[in-house]
Protein backbone atom coordinates (compact mmCIF):
# COMPACT_ATOMS: atom_id res chain seq x y z
CA UNK A 1 0.00 0.00 0.00
CA UNK A 2 2.91 2.32 1.08
CA UNK A 3 6.16 2.06 -0.26
CA UNK A 4 8.83 3.89 1.10
CA UNK A 5 12.55 3.50 -0.93
CA UNK A 6 15.08 5.11 0.46
CA UNK A 7 14.26 8.55 1.73
CA UNK A 8 16.88 10.68 3.34
CA UNK A 9 15.54 14.19 4.99
CA UNK A 10 18.12 16.86 6.84
CA UNK A 11 16.70 19.22 8.94
CA UNK A 12 20.02 22.02 8.27
CA UNK A 13 22.75 19.98 10.22
CA UNK A 14 20.33 17.22 11.77
CA UNK A 15 20.05 13.75 10.13
CA UNK A 16 16.21 13.63 10.52
CA UNK A 17 15.80 10.62 8.41
CA UNK A 18 18.65 8.52 7.40
CA UNK A 19 17.91 6.32 3.92
CA UNK A 20 14.64 4.11 5.10
CA UNK A 21 13.26 1.49 3.16
CA UNK A 22 9.97 -0.18 4.14
CA UNK A 23 6.84 -1.33 2.63
CA UNK A 24 3.50 -1.07 4.46
CA UNK A 25 0.82 -2.97 3.29
CA UNK A 26 -3.19 -3.86 3.92
CA UNK A 27 -4.16 -5.12 7.18
CA UNK A 28 -0.79 -4.41 8.76
CA UNK A 29 -0.80 -2.61 12.32
CA UNK A 30 2.54 -1.29 12.61
CA UNK A 31 4.45 0.54 15.44
CA UNK A 32 6.32 3.20 14.87
CA UNK A 33 8.61 3.41 18.00
CA UNK A 34 12.15 5.38 18.73
CA UNK A 35 13.45 7.72 21.31
CA UNK A 36 12.29 11.86 20.81
CA UNK A 37 13.60 13.22 17.94
CA UNK A 38 14.02 9.55 16.33
CA UNK A 39 12.77 10.51 13.59
CA UNK A 40 8.76 9.75 13.43
CA UNK A 41 6.92 11.91 12.72
CA UNK A 42 9.12 13.28 10.24
CA UNK A 43 8.52 9.80 8.18
CA UNK A 44 4.53 10.35 8.93
CA UNK A 45 4.55 14.11 7.39
CA UNK A 46 6.88 12.96 4.82
CA UNK A 47 4.28 9.95 4.09
CA UNK A 48 1.32 12.90 3.69
CA UNK A 49 3.48 15.29 2.03
CA UNK A 50 4.12 17.88 4.22
CA UNK A 51 7.82 17.05 4.70
CA UNK A 52 9.63 17.14 1.15
CA UNK A 53 12.15 14.42 1.75
CA UNK A 54 15.67 15.11 -0.06
CA UNK A 55 16.15 11.83 -1.32
CA UNK A 56 14.06 9.01 -2.13
CA UNK A 57 10.63 7.76 -3.42
CA UNK A 58 7.79 7.15 -1.26
CA UNK A 59 4.76 5.66 -3.32
CA UNK A 60 0.89 5.21 -2.22
CA UNK A 61 -0.94 2.45 -3.97
CA UNK A 62 1.74 2.37 -6.26
CA UNK A 63 1.68 6.16 -7.41
CA UNK A 64 4.40 8.29 -6.45
CA UNK A 65 3.96 10.94 -4.61
CA UNK A 66 4.53 14.39 -5.84
CA UNK A 67 2.40 17.30 -5.23
CA UNK A 68 -1.03 15.47 -6.05
CA UNK A 69 -2.75 15.53 -3.12
CA UNK A 70 -5.83 13.43 -3.73
CA UNK A 71 -4.55 10.47 -2.61
CA UNK A 72 -4.46 12.09 0.75
CA UNK A 73 -8.22 11.46 0.86
CA UNK A 74 -7.54 7.49 1.83
CA UNK A 75 -6.05 8.82 4.41
CA UNK A 76 -7.43 9.93 7.84
CA UNK A 77 -4.47 11.49 10.10
CA UNK A 78 -4.30 12.75 13.75
CA UNK A 79 -1.73 14.93 14.66
CA UNK A 80 0.35 14.81 17.86
CA UNK A 81 -0.92 18.50 18.67
CA UNK A 82 -4.54 19.42 17.52
CA UNK A 83 -4.73 23.37 17.68
CA UNK A 84 -7.74 24.09 15.55
CA UNK A 85 -8.79 28.18 14.77
CA UNK A 86 -9.75 29.38 18.18
CA UNK A 87 -13.42 30.61 17.49
CA UNK A 88 -14.37 28.03 15.20
CA UNK A 89 -17.00 25.73 16.79
CA UNK A 90 -16.69 21.79 17.02
CA UNK A 91 -19.65 20.91 15.07
CA UNK A 92 -18.07 23.75 12.25
CA UNK A 93 -15.04 22.01 12.10
CA UNK A 94 -16.46 18.25 11.36
CA UNK A 95 -19.20 20.18 8.63
CA UNK A 96 -15.73 21.61 7.30
CA UNK A 97 -14.22 19.30 6.64
CA UNK A 98 -16.65 17.03 5.66
CA UNK A 99 -17.77 20.02 2.91
CA UNK A 100 -13.80 19.62 1.61
CA UNK A 101 -13.50 15.60 1.78
CA UNK A 102 -17.12 15.70 0.33
CA UNK A 103 -18.50 12.22 0.96
CA UNK A 104 -21.94 10.98 1.43
CA UNK A 105 -23.60 11.00 4.54
CA UNK A 106 -23.55 7.03 4.54
CA UNK A 107 -20.20 6.61 3.87
CA UNK A 108 -19.17 8.51 7.03
CA UNK A 109 -18.15 6.81 10.36
CA UNK A 110 -19.62 8.66 13.00
CA UNK A 111 -18.80 6.11 16.19
CA UNK A 112 -16.32 8.27 17.99
CA UNK A 113 -17.89 11.14 17.82
CA UNK A 114 -21.22 9.21 19.49
CA UNK A 115 -18.84 7.75 21.89
CA UNK A 116 -16.77 10.32 23.01
CA UNK A 117 -20.26 12.44 23.27
CA UNK A 118 -18.78 15.30 20.61
CA UNK A 119 -22.21 16.37 19.93
CA UNK A 120 -23.42 17.55 23.66
CA UNK A 121 -20.13 20.50 22.89
CA UNK A 122 -20.92 20.89 19.29
CA UNK A 123 -21.37 24.81 20.14
CA UNK A 124 -18.57 25.28 21.74
CA UNK A 125 -15.76 27.03 20.43
CA UNK A 126 -12.67 25.38 20.06
CA UNK A 127 -10.36 27.40 22.06
CA UNK A 128 -12.26 26.40 24.95
CA UNK A 129 -11.47 22.98 25.04
CA UNK A 130 -8.93 21.22 27.16
CA UNK A 131 -5.96 19.67 25.56
CA UNK A 132 -7.41 15.79 26.36
CA UNK A 133 -10.71 17.01 24.49
CA UNK A 134 -8.93 18.46 21.35
CA UNK A 135 -7.33 15.31 21.01
CA UNK A 136 -11.00 13.89 21.31
CA UNK A 137 -11.84 15.71 18.47
CA UNK A 138 -9.24 14.86 16.38
CA UNK A 139 -9.54 11.24 16.98
CA UNK A 140 -13.16 11.48 15.72
CA UNK A 141 -12.12 13.65 12.21
CA UNK A 142 -8.97 10.67 11.54
CA UNK A 143 -11.87 7.88 11.68
CA UNK A 144 -14.51 10.14 10.60
CA UNK A 145 -14.35 9.03 6.77
CA UNK A 146 -13.28 4.97 6.58
CA UNK A 147 -10.29 5.81 5.56
CA UNK A 148 -8.03 2.94 4.03
CA UNK A 149 -4.67 3.78 6.06
CA UNK A 150 -4.50 5.43 9.47
CA UNK A 151 -1.84 7.81 11.01
CA UNK A 152 -2.18 8.70 14.12
CA UNK A 153 0.62 10.30 16.02
CA UNK A 154 0.81 9.53 19.59
CA UNK A 155 -2.89 8.85 19.77
CA UNK A 156 -3.51 8.10 23.37
CA UNK A 157 -1.32 10.74 24.91
CA UNK A 158 -3.22 13.00 27.32
CA UNK A 159 -6.33 11.38 26.99
CA UNK A 160 -8.04 9.63 30.21
CA UNK A 161 -8.31 6.33 30.35
CA UNK A 162 -12.20 5.63 29.76
CA UNK A 163 -11.46 7.37 26.46
CA UNK A 164 -8.13 5.90 25.58
CA UNK A 165 -9.90 2.24 25.96
CA UNK A 166 -12.70 3.54 24.23
CA UNK A 167 -9.73 4.50 21.35
CA UNK A 168 -8.32 1.41 21.34
CA UNK A 169 -11.55 -1.10 20.53
CA UNK A 170 -12.07 1.61 17.78
CA UNK A 171 -8.73 0.83 16.17
CA UNK A 172 -8.46 -2.91 17.33
CA UNK A 173 -12.27 -2.47 15.27
CA UNK A 174 -10.60 -1.03 12.03
CA UNK A 175 -7.65 -3.30 12.12
CA UNK A 176 -10.08 -6.14 11.54
CA UNK A 177 -11.47 -4.15 8.88
CA UNK A 178 -8.10 -5.15 6.96
CA UNK A 179 -6.62 -1.66 6.99
CA UNK A 180 -3.30 -0.21 7.08
CA UNK A 181 -2.66 1.42 10.33
CA UNK A 182 0.64 3.25 11.63
CA UNK A 183 0.71 4.17 14.90
CA UNK A 184 3.43 6.04 17.48
CA UNK A 185 3.73 5.96 21.02
CA UNK A 186 5.73 5.90 23.62
CA UNK A 187 3.16 4.06 25.87
CA UNK A 188 3.86 0.53 24.81
CA UNK A 189 1.58 -1.19 26.88
CA UNK A 190 -1.11 0.36 24.94
CA UNK A 191 0.24 -0.91 22.06
CA UNK A 192 0.83 -4.29 22.58
CA UNK A 193 -2.51 -5.30 21.81
CA UNK A 194 -2.68 -3.61 18.68
CA UNK A 195 0.01 -4.02 17.11
CA UNK A 196 1.22 -6.63 13.80
CA UNK A 197 4.35 -4.91 13.65
CA UNK A 198 6.92 -3.16 15.16
CA UNK A 199 8.85 -0.29 12.97
CA UNK A 200 11.96 1.12 15.46
CA UNK A 201 13.66 4.03 14.79
CA UNK A 202 17.01 5.43 16.30
CA UNK A 203 18.62 8.88 15.30
CA UNK A 204 16.89 8.44 11.78
CA UNK A 205 17.82 5.26 10.88
CA UNK A 206 15.46 2.29 10.71
CA UNK A 207 17.19 0.19 13.22
CA UNK A 208 14.48 -3.24 12.27
CA UNK A 209 11.26 -3.92 10.95
CA UNK A 210 9.35 -6.99 12.09
CA UNK A 211 6.06 -8.93 12.86
CA UNK A 212 5.76 -8.69 16.96
CA UNK A 213 5.44 -12.82 16.53
CA UNK A 214 9.02 -12.92 15.39
CA UNK A 215 10.05 -10.23 17.73
CA UNK A 216 8.46 -12.27 20.57
CA UNK A 217 9.68 -15.37 19.89
CA UNK A 218 13.40 -14.15 19.27
CA UNK A 219 13.54 -12.39 22.41
CA UNK A 220 10.62 -15.39 24.34
CA UNK A 221 9.19 -12.16 25.98
CA UNK A 222 5.49 -11.86 25.85
CA UNK A 223 5.09 -8.34 26.54
CA UNK A 224 6.28 -5.94 23.96
CA UNK A 225 7.95 -3.55 26.60
CA UNK A 226 10.13 -6.90 27.54
CA UNK A 227 11.16 -7.70 24.07
CA UNK A 228 11.91 -4.64 22.32
CA UNK A 229 14.10 -3.89 25.90
CA UNK A 230 16.12 -7.45 25.05
CA UNK A 231 15.92 -6.54 21.60
CA UNK A 232 17.82 -3.09 22.70
CA UNK A 233 20.47 -4.67 24.83
CA UNK A 234 21.22 -7.80 22.50
CA UNK A 235 22.23 -5.17 20.00
CA UNK A 236 23.63 -3.07 22.26
CA UNK A 237 21.46 0.08 21.04
CA UNK A 238 21.77 3.38 22.95
CA UNK A 239 18.59 2.02 25.22
CA UNK A 240 18.74 4.44 28.05
CA UNK A 241 15.03 5.66 27.01
CA UNK A 242 13.65 1.65 26.89
CA UNK A 243 14.96 1.13 30.69
CA UNK A 244 13.46 3.74 32.02
CA UNK A 245 10.03 2.45 31.37
CA UNK A 246 10.70 -1.26 31.57
CA UNK A 247 13.16 -2.29 33.99
CA UNK A 248 13.40 -5.69 33.64
CA UNK A 249 13.29 -8.02 37.35
CA UNK A 250 14.71 -11.31 38.08
CA UNK A 251 12.84 -13.88 38.99
CA UNK A 252 12.94 -12.51 42.52
CA UNK A 253 11.01 -9.38 41.93
CA UNK A 254 14.30 -7.43 42.12
CA UNK A 255 15.37 -4.75 40.01
CA UNK A 256 18.84 -5.79 38.03
CA UNK A 257 21.52 -3.35 39.43
CA UNK A 258 23.36 -2.82 36.19
CA UNK A 259 20.67 -0.44 34.38
CA UNK A 260 19.91 1.48 37.58
CA UNK A 261 22.64 2.47 38.31
CA UNK A 262 23.78 6.26 37.11
CA UNK B 1 -11.25 27.00 -2.21
CA UNK B 2 -13.85 28.92 -1.41
CA UNK B 3 -15.46 26.71 1.37
CA UNK B 4 -12.28 26.69 2.79
CA UNK B 5 -12.06 30.82 2.65
CA UNK B 6 -15.62 30.56 3.97
CA UNK B 7 -14.74 28.82 7.42
CA UNK B 8 -11.36 30.85 8.04
CA UNK B 9 -13.25 34.53 7.47
CA UNK B 10 -15.91 32.72 9.36
CA UNK B 11 -13.00 32.73 12.37
CA UNK B 12 -11.92 35.49 12.09
CA UNK B 13 -14.93 38.11 12.18
CA UNK B 14 -15.51 36.94 15.69
CA UNK B 15 -12.66 37.56 16.40
CA UNK B 16 -12.47 40.96 18.59
CA UNK B 17 -9.47 42.14 16.87
CA UNK B 18 -11.11 42.75 13.73
CA UNK B 19 -13.96 44.11 15.19
CA UNK B 20 -11.94 46.50 17.13
CA UNK B 21 -10.18 47.45 13.72
CA UNK B 22 -13.41 48.52 12.26
CA UNK B 23 -14.80 50.43 15.01
CA UNK B 24 -11.52 52.59 15.45
CA UNK B 25 -11.72 53.47 11.89
CA UNK B 26 -15.27 54.09 11.60
CA UNK B 27 -15.01 56.75 14.80
CA UNK B 28 -12.08 58.26 13.12
CA UNK B 29 -13.26 59.03 10.18
CA UNK B 30 -16.76 60.07 11.65
CA UNK B 31 -14.87 62.37 13.92
CA UNK B 32 -12.95 64.03 11.21
CA UNK B 33 -15.93 64.48 9.51
CA UNK B 34 -17.69 65.84 12.15
CA UNK B 35 -14.91 68.35 13.29
CA UNK B 36 -13.98 69.76 9.99
CA UNK B 37 -16.15 72.05 8.35
CA UNK B 38 -14.64 71.16 4.93
CA UNK B 39 -14.54 67.44 4.02
CA UNK B 40 -12.13 67.81 1.51
CA UNK B 41 -9.56 68.81 4.97
CA UNK B 42 -11.01 65.65 6.94
CA UNK B 43 -10.39 63.53 3.69
CA UNK B 44 -6.71 65.15 4.38
CA UNK B 45 -6.58 64.11 7.73
CA UNK B 46 -8.21 60.84 7.05
CA UNK B 47 -5.36 59.82 4.43
CA UNK B 48 -2.38 60.87 6.54
CA UNK B 49 -4.49 58.10 9.79
CA UNK B 50 -5.15 55.43 6.48
CA UNK B 51 -1.39 55.38 5.06
CA UNK B 52 0.20 54.71 8.33
CA UNK B 53 -2.12 52.45 10.13
CA UNK B 54 -3.82 50.45 7.80
CA UNK B 55 -0.81 49.12 6.54
CA UNK B 56 0.93 48.29 10.09
CA UNK B 57 -2.56 46.84 11.04
CA UNK B 58 -2.96 44.55 7.91
CA UNK B 59 0.52 43.23 8.21
CA UNK B 60 0.38 42.60 12.14
CA UNK B 61 -2.52 40.68 11.96
CA UNK B 62 -2.01 39.17 8.92
CA UNK B 63 1.25 37.76 10.55
CA UNK B 64 -0.26 36.66 13.63
CA UNK B 65 -3.12 34.93 12.09
CA UNK B 66 -0.56 32.64 9.79
CA UNK B 67 1.14 31.47 12.98
CA UNK B 68 -1.72 30.75 14.85
CA UNK B 69 -3.36 29.02 12.48
CA UNK B 70 -0.46 27.07 11.66
CA UNK B 71 -1.28 23.70 13.36
CA UNK B 72 -4.69 24.43 11.28
CA UNK B 73 -2.81 24.73 7.98
CA UNK B 74 -0.99 21.39 9.00
CA UNK B 75 -4.01 19.88 9.44
CA UNK B 76 -5.66 21.14 5.81
CA UNK B 77 -2.20 19.55 4.59
CA UNK B 78 -3.36 16.09 5.59
CA UNK B 79 -6.75 16.50 3.64
CA UNK B 80 -6.94 16.17 -0.01
CA UNK B 81 -6.04 19.60 -0.94
CA UNK B 82 -3.31 21.28 -2.52
CA UNK B 83 -0.82 23.74 -0.62
CA UNK B 84 -1.48 26.39 -3.69
CA UNK B 85 -5.60 26.14 -2.42
CA UNK B 86 -4.81 26.18 1.20
CA UNK B 87 -2.65 29.23 0.97
CA UNK B 88 -4.50 31.20 -1.95
CA UNK B 89 -8.23 30.32 1.02
CA UNK B 90 -6.25 31.61 3.94
CA UNK B 91 -5.41 34.67 1.96
CA UNK B 92 -8.95 35.32 0.86
CA UNK B 93 -10.31 34.81 4.14
CA UNK B 94 -7.89 37.35 6.26
CA UNK B 95 -7.81 39.60 2.98
CA UNK B 96 -11.84 39.82 2.63
CA UNK B 97 -12.24 40.77 6.28
CA UNK B 98 -9.67 43.39 6.82
CA UNK B 99 -11.35 44.65 3.15
CA UNK B 100 -14.44 44.05 4.69
CA UNK B 101 -13.53 45.99 7.82
CA UNK B 102 -12.02 49.03 6.09
CA UNK B 103 -15.67 49.62 3.47
CA UNK B 104 -17.70 49.70 6.73
CA UNK B 105 -15.31 51.67 9.15
CA UNK B 106 -14.19 54.29 6.35
CA UNK B 107 -16.20 53.80 3.54
CA UNK B 108 -19.75 54.16 5.57
CA UNK B 109 -18.42 57.87 6.80
CA UNK B 110 -17.26 58.37 2.99
CA UNK B 111 -20.24 57.80 1.03
CA UNK B 112 -21.86 59.89 3.93
CA UNK B 113 -19.63 63.20 3.78
CA UNK B 114 -17.74 63.28 0.90
CA UNK B 115 -19.12 60.81 -2.17
CA UNK B 116 -16.90 62.29 -4.70
CA UNK B 117 -14.00 60.94 -6.66
CA UNK B 118 -11.64 62.18 -4.17
CA UNK B 119 -13.70 59.82 -1.62
CA UNK B 120 -13.55 57.34 -3.72
CA UNK B 121 -9.82 57.35 -4.64
CA UNK B 122 -8.98 57.37 -0.83
CA UNK B 123 -10.95 54.09 -0.66
CA UNK B 124 -9.05 52.53 -3.65
CA UNK B 125 -5.85 53.38 -1.90
CA UNK B 126 -7.22 52.18 1.39
CA UNK B 127 -8.28 48.60 -0.19
CA UNK B 128 -4.56 48.45 -2.21
CA UNK B 129 -2.94 49.29 0.51
CA UNK B 130 -4.73 46.53 2.82
CA UNK B 131 -4.33 43.53 0.10
CA UNK B 132 -0.87 44.75 -0.65
CA UNK B 133 0.33 44.09 2.32
CA UNK B 134 -2.00 40.99 3.75
CA UNK B 135 0.26 39.56 0.60
CA UNK B 136 3.68 41.12 1.67
CA UNK B 137 2.82 39.70 5.41
CA UNK B 138 2.15 36.12 3.85
CA UNK B 139 5.36 36.12 2.18
CA UNK B 140 7.47 37.53 5.55
CA UNK B 141 5.15 34.86 7.59
CA UNK B 142 5.61 31.59 5.10
CA UNK B 143 9.80 32.44 4.57
CA UNK B 144 10.30 32.29 8.19
CA UNK B 145 8.94 29.59 10.79
CA UNK B 146 9.61 31.41 14.24
CA UNK B 147 6.56 33.40 15.24
CA UNK B 148 8.95 36.19 16.81
CA UNK B 149 11.27 36.61 13.58
CA UNK B 150 7.98 36.89 11.37
CA UNK B 151 6.41 39.64 13.08
CA UNK B 152 10.03 41.32 13.45
CA UNK B 153 10.84 41.28 9.96
CA UNK B 154 7.00 42.41 8.99
CA UNK B 155 7.42 45.41 11.49
CA UNK B 156 10.20 46.27 9.10
CA UNK B 157 8.96 46.39 6.40
CA UNK B 158 6.13 48.63 7.45
CA UNK B 159 9.03 50.46 9.39
CA UNK B 160 10.27 50.59 5.34
CA UNK B 161 7.63 51.64 3.39
CA UNK B 162 5.94 53.94 5.64
CA UNK B 163 8.85 55.77 6.81
CA UNK B 164 12.79 55.15 5.72
CA UNK B 165 11.56 55.43 2.08
CA UNK B 166 10.39 58.54 1.91
CA UNK B 167 13.77 59.25 4.10
CA UNK B 168 15.58 57.49 0.60
CA UNK B 169 14.07 59.94 -1.94
CA UNK B 170 14.47 62.86 0.13
CA UNK B 171 18.25 62.25 0.56
CA UNK B 172 18.57 61.35 -3.37
CA UNK B 173 17.07 64.93 -3.70
CA UNK B 174 18.87 66.61 -1.86
CA UNK B 175 22.13 65.17 -3.22
CA UNK B 176 21.29 65.47 -6.42
CA UNK B 177 19.36 68.83 -6.29
CA UNK B 178 21.45 70.52 -9.31
CA UNK B 179 19.95 68.05 -11.88
CA UNK B 180 15.92 68.15 -12.83
CA UNK B 181 14.35 64.80 -11.07
CA UNK B 182 10.89 65.34 -11.66
CA UNK B 183 10.66 62.12 -13.74
CA UNK B 184 13.19 60.50 -11.37
CA UNK B 185 11.11 60.96 -8.47
CA UNK B 186 7.75 60.00 -9.61
CA UNK B 187 9.24 56.83 -11.14
CA UNK B 188 11.04 56.41 -7.42
CA UNK B 189 7.58 57.08 -5.45
CA UNK B 190 5.79 55.12 -7.92
CA UNK B 191 7.70 52.17 -6.38
CA UNK B 192 6.10 52.69 -2.98
CA UNK B 193 2.50 51.52 -2.71
CA UNK B 194 2.27 54.16 0.31
CA UNK B 195 3.35 56.99 -1.66
CA UNK B 196 1.50 55.83 -4.78
CA UNK B 197 -1.59 55.60 -2.55
CA UNK B 198 -0.43 59.51 -1.21
CA UNK B 199 -0.05 61.04 -4.36
CA UNK B 200 -2.90 59.68 -6.48
CA UNK B 201 -5.22 61.16 -3.42
CA UNK B 202 -3.18 64.36 -3.31
CA UNK B 203 -3.52 65.45 -6.65
CA UNK B 204 -7.21 64.80 -7.06
CA UNK B 205 -7.63 68.05 -4.67
CA UNK B 206 -6.83 71.55 -4.41
CA UNK B 207 -3.52 71.15 -2.45
CA UNK B 208 -1.91 69.92 -5.49
CA UNK B 209 -1.73 73.72 -6.55
CA UNK B 210 0.63 74.30 -4.16
CA UNK B 211 3.73 71.52 -5.11
CA UNK B 212 4.53 73.72 -7.82
CA UNK B 213 6.47 72.47 -11.11
CA UNK B 214 6.89 68.82 -9.59
CA UNK B 215 2.94 69.01 -8.78
CA UNK B 216 2.49 69.98 -12.00
CA UNK B 217 4.03 67.39 -13.84
CA UNK B 218 2.29 64.91 -11.38
CA UNK B 219 -0.79 66.31 -11.83
CA UNK B 220 -0.21 65.86 -15.58
CA UNK B 221 0.24 62.16 -15.44
CA UNK B 222 -1.42 60.62 -12.58
CA UNK B 223 -4.43 62.99 -13.65
CA UNK B 224 -4.90 61.29 -17.48
CA UNK B 225 -6.40 57.50 -18.07
CA UNK B 226 -2.90 56.38 -18.37
CA UNK B 227 -1.86 57.75 -15.19
CA UNK B 228 -4.75 56.19 -13.50
CA UNK B 229 -3.62 52.91 -15.59
CA UNK B 230 -0.65 52.91 -14.08
CA UNK B 231 -1.47 53.16 -10.13
CA UNK B 232 -3.81 50.20 -10.64
CA UNK B 233 -1.58 48.35 -12.67
CA UNK B 234 1.44 48.98 -9.95
CA UNK B 235 -1.24 48.06 -7.10
CA UNK B 236 -1.85 45.09 -8.92
CA UNK B 237 1.97 44.02 -9.05
CA UNK B 238 2.37 44.72 -5.52
CA UNK B 239 -0.62 42.67 -4.57
CA UNK B 240 -0.01 39.75 -7.09
CA UNK B 241 4.13 39.52 -6.63
CA UNK B 242 4.56 38.98 -2.73
CA UNK B 243 1.64 36.12 -2.83
CA UNK B 244 3.34 34.94 -6.03
CA UNK B 245 5.95 34.35 -4.06
CA UNK B 246 5.29 33.36 -0.65
CA UNK B 247 3.15 30.41 -2.76
CA UNK B 248 6.31 29.18 -4.49
CA UNK B 249 8.03 29.27 -0.88
CA UNK B 250 5.11 27.02 0.68
CA UNK B 251 4.58 24.36 -1.97
CA UNK B 252 8.43 23.69 -1.32
CA UNK B 253 8.40 23.90 2.55
CA UNK B 254 8.61 21.46 5.00
CA UNK B 255 5.75 21.79 7.60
Amino acid sequence: MIRIEHINKKFKRLVALNDISAELRKGQVISLIGPNGSGKTTLIKSILGMVKPDKGKIYFNEELINGDPSYRSLIGYMPQIGRYPDNMRVGQLFSMLKNIRNVPAAKLDEELIEKFRLEEIFNKPMRTLSGGTRQKVSAALAFLFDPDVLILDEPTAGLDPLSSELLKEKILKEKSKNKLILITSHILSDLDELTTHIMYLQEGKLEFFKEIEQLREETGELKLGKAIARIMKGEKFNNEWIDKMFVPKDSFGEIKGENKVY
Amino acid sequence: MLKLSKYVLYDIVRSKVILAYTAFLFIVSFSLFNMEDHSSKAILSLLNIILIVVPLISMIFTTIHYYNSYEFIELMLSQPMSRRKILLSEYGGIALSLVSSFIIGVGIPVLLFSPDSVGFSLLFTGISLTLVFTSLAFLTSVKSRDKARGIGFALLLWFYFALIYDGLILMVLFTFSEYPLEKATLVLSALNPIDLGRISIMLKMDVSALMGYTGALYKDFFGSASGMLFTMGIMFFWIVAPLWWALRVFKQKDL
